[in-house]
């Protein structure tokens, strides 16, 4: 039932395999948790400053991505996102086919998944730092480049910290969801070899082993992390 | 004015919109069916994941560890290809669910809303004052009563909030069993972009019929929290 030997390294067995597509889940999971940690904050700028339409934009994008499964996310910007960008080369004047590779789309369809829920725990954490501390900030002649770096990041981290560790295990998993997409990471791989193997139950209990172990030590990671950001607060 | 009535008429996302509300009525009853079951379960379990009884609490606590660490992908795919290819389960009387689609999405939607569930009902189990279990005892209740009358109602008031999120996450956790053919919305807008080749108009037409869904969610987690919270109404 439970083929181990399908799972030594080299040649005979899918074990490297399984390896790269381990290394690439991690790869994709952390390229999209930066991009969409960058776009969060984008969002979160545009909740908080007093602009109507920024406001608004931000909104329908939050509401609209957090309302809609994942997968048809995935499914638009996999299948939308060539032709997207082909029209915004036709702009600058360059007619031939571009195709996205699929690392690209996968980082890019999770990253926008995963800047709405990092956007909602960011501007959580930046609306608990007490307007004194900006004020006290503004009031020594600190201006907003300082304020920004000096004050209000190292509070926004430590507040954002446990919150950002689940989006970072939500992100993990819907990282298995691109393999829809093709690109080879952990679920794939395990469809490959079970598809090659005709023993499924042998590769998606390894995948499911393996994203165990990849969410267990995050976890870990984050919980370090978290005593190392509240030092010198009592919790 | 004609004129722009016949132009949506004739655009493609308008079309799509009634294909894909065809496969409105198998998402929802995927939903009927794991959802109450997973609320139900979902409180057991963390009953048992509070209860004294060691054992138990370990084997739940696993268990919740488990499908909480793994995507429901996986589980998916576990439930539909893993287990169809085990020779005795073939034989068994499970096979007559596992070899329908429906039957594995159920289950396996249904096994993640537990795990789920049952850490957030803890949550609210463990919230709950000393003091309100000490009056009810001083006034006789029996542990059932007990559980009946006082733990299980100002729990599950508590946690409507995040049950409520866990809820949304199910709806749109719906999509996933498209993948072992099952032809709900997803599945459905996936075979029009294989006719048509318009990806944008196919996934859009979903995505609002998607949002709707979630929007009627979003009102009855409202409406039950406004049921259930009499005290925190503002106006009487």
């Amino acid at each position: 039932m439970f083929k181990f030997d399908k799972l030594v390294f080299g040649d005979a067995g899918w074990g490297d395999e399984f390896l790269i597509a381990t290394l690439m889940t991690l790869l994709v999971s952390i390229l999209s948790m930066g991009l969409g940690l960058f776009l969060a904050i984008i969002t979160v700028w545009a909740k908080i400053i007093q602009n109507r339409i920024t406001r608004f934009i931000a909104n329908f994008y939050t509401t609209v991505i957090r309302g809609v499964p994942e997968l048809l996310v995935i499914y638009l910007i996999f299948f939308g996102g060539n032709a997207v960008v082909m029209s915004i080369a036709k702009v600058f004047g360059y007619n031939k086919y571009i195709e996205l590779n699929a690392l690209t789309i996968a980082t890019i369809a999770i990253a926008v998944i995963s800047a709405t829920y990092s956007s909602e725990v960011l501007r959580a954490s930046y609306l608990a730092i007490s307007k004194g501390q900006i004020e006290a900030a503004r009031a020594l002649g600190m201006n907003k480049f300082s304020i920004f770096f000096k004050v209000i990041s190292p509070q926004v981290i430590r507040h954002a910290l446990p919150g950002i560790g689940n989006v970072w295990q939500i992100t993990l998993k819907d990282t298995s969801l691109i393999s829809v997409t093709g690109l080879v990471e952990i679920m794939r791989q395990s469809r490959i070899s079970s598809n090659v193997e005709h023993s499924p139950l042998t590769f998606l209990i390894t995948a499911a082993i393996l994203y165990l172990c990849l969410t267990t030590i995050s976890g870990r990671v984050f919980r370090t992390l978290e005593v190392n950001y509240s030092k010198g607060y009592s919790t | 004015m004609i004129e722009f009535l016949n132009s949506i008429q004739n655009s493609l996302i308008y079309k799509n919109f009634f294909l894909v509300l065809s496969g409105l009525d198998n998402t929802i009853l995927l939903l009927l069916i794991s959802l109450p079951l997973g609320f139900v379960l979902a409180l057991l379990f963390a009953l048992g994941r509070v209860s004294k009884i060691v054992f138990l609490s370990r084997i739940i606590a696993s268990y919740i560890f488990i499908i909480r660490g793994t995507p429901l992908l996986v589980q998916i795919y576990l439930i539909y290809f893993g287990l169809g290819s085990v020779k005795f389960i073939r034989e068994s009387f499970l096979w007559y669910a596992l070899k329908e689609p429906f039957w594995c999405g159920v289950i396996a939607l249904t096994i993640n809303t537990v795990a789920y569930g049952a850490e957030i009902f803890r949550g609210g189990i463990q919230s709950i004052e000393k003091s309100q279990v000490e009056s009810g005892l001083s006034l006789g209740f029996g542990k059932f009563l007990l559980l009946r009358k006082i733990i299980l109602p100002i729990a599950i008031r508590k946690v409507l909030p995040s049950y409520g999120n866990e809820l949304i996450l199910m709806v749109k956790a719906t999509s996933l069993v498209s993948l072992t053919t099952y032809m709900e919305m997803t599945g459905i807008a996936r075979k029009i972009m294989a006719k048509t080749f318009a990806p944008v108009e196919a996934f859009i037409a979903a995505g609002i019929l998607y949002l709707f869904l979630n929007f009627l969610m979003v009102q009855f987690v409202k409406y039950l929290e406004w049921k259930y919270n009499p005290h925190l109404r503002l106006n009487n």
